[in-house]
């Protein structure tokens, strides 16, 4: 009894200071880590969606809260001079979520293109997703209202053999994305004017 | 006393140097080591995680239950790895997105485990650390001087931090391409093994 007594204590007090120490190392590097994910996925990303952009999408980025989404906008003025917006939504996929930052034309409700951003995928099977853009060039220029589900769901996505998951989470992701843009687009609208 | 740590510490550069010597964590030895950078960052991680995992296991070894121990090492070696993990995240991002997948899987890298129960949970923190450090260190230089091969013939080029090679072939230079795929890191490590034999035999 007394040896069961002093496993479970050892045991429950180890794994609640390892617990409260990455608590605590989380939250200290939480700030750095945000900065480095803007530098080196976010921005690299908008850079594929919008290579022509007039203004600097970064620079000008907003956020818009509602009662249970905080959105980071990044709002980009095209070369023919219409206006699009790039957002980040996250689907889940075979290593977890999966980020993936949708571009959209706001006059004509297009995507732009779309990027895989964080993932942790597996490297050479899911990671494609990322590394490929076969894979994510199918959605550019699709309209909004269309079906982003794969078309074993029966949407218009081909997913990428062998990585079926990874491809669900990319279009997950993108109807998220949808989702989000129909619910928010007047308050969009109304914060880039 | 300083004479076995010196001892201690000296065993993980040559007589225990764990790719070659122990033939234990050949996972990332195998994955990362595409470039001399990418060796060096991942030593470093493990390193960091040796030494620390070693010193609390150490100090703990006379607390820990010997039928739970082996739950309470990985706790142990779980929790630096993750700080490993958040740490490169937030300073070293690119190398964090070149080891990817990889950071995490010092979890169950044998050699980390492999210490702990061996070694740091018989005897004394300072000699555990010396340990940790020695075996870290020869860890290191494996995956760099495995790295270096693979990366100077399958590239043309030896890059030890920062992106930029310190070492470049001129054009005329045609690198042996898998040397920097997978196949290259069994040739590379068959080759390296087999001259550490051969040099040992003696």
């Amino acid at each position: 009894m007394r040896e069961m007594i002093s496993m479970i204590v050892v045991l429950a007090v180890l794994t609640s200071v390892s617990g409260g120490l990455l608590a605590a190392v989380k939250s200290g590097t939480e700030v750095r880590i945000e900065n480095q994910v803007l530098k080196f996925q976010k921005a690299p990303a908008i850079q594929d969606i919008f290579p022509e952009a007039t203004n600097d999408p970064l620079a000008e980025r907003f956020t818009i809260t509602t009662e249970d989404i905080e959105l980071q906008i990044f709002p980009s003025i095209l070369a023919d001079g219409s206006k699009a917006i790039a957002f980040e939504t996250k689907g889940g996929a075979y290593g977890g979520p999966i980020g993936l930052m949708v571009g959209i034309n706001l006059s004509t409700d297009e995507i732009v293109d779309v990027r895989v951003t964080t993932h942790a995928e597996t490297p050479g099977i899911g990671s494609r997703a990322k590394e490929d853009l076969s894979f994510v060039s199918q959605f550019s220029g699709l309209k909004m209202e269309t079906n982003f589900a794969l078309k074993s769901g029966g949407g218009v996505i081909d997913a990428m053999s062998g990585a079926t998951v990874t491809s669900k989470g990319v279009s997950v992701a993108a109807v998220q994305a949808k989702e989000i843009y129909q619910k928010l687009k007047p308050e969009i609208v109304k914060q880039m004017k | 006393m300083a004479q076995s740590l010196a001892k201690e510490f000296t065993k993980g550069l040559w007589a225990e140097i764990p790719p070659f010597r122990l033939v234990l964590g050949l996972c990332p030895v195998l994955a990362v080591t595409k470039s001399v950078e990418n060796g060096i960052g991942m030593g470093v991680a493990t390193t960091f995680v040796l030494v620390f995992s070693n010193l609390l296991i150490s100090l703990l070894r006379n607390i820990i239950p010997s039928k739970v121990r082996i739950a309470c090492f990985i706790v142990i070696i779980a929790t630096f790895v993750t700080i490993v993990e958040l740490l490169m995240q937030a300073y070293t991002y690119e190398l964090f997105l070149k080891l990817g997948i990889f950071i995490p899987l010092i979890v169950v890298n044998c050699i980390v485990l492999g210490r702990a129960e061996a070694f740091a949970s018989k005897n004394s923190p300072a000699l555990s650390i010396a340990d940790g450090l020695g075996i870290g260190i020869g860890f290191t230089l494996s995956l760099a001087s495995l790295g270096a091969v693979r990366e100077f013939l399958g590239n043309g080029t030896i890059t030890v931090w920062g992106g930029n090679p310190i070492f470049e072939m001129g054009a005329n230079f045609l690198p042996f391409k898998f040397m920097i795929e997978a196949p290259g890191a069994f040739v590379g490590l068959g080759l390296m093994l087999c001259m550490m034999n051969l040099i040992g035999k003696k």
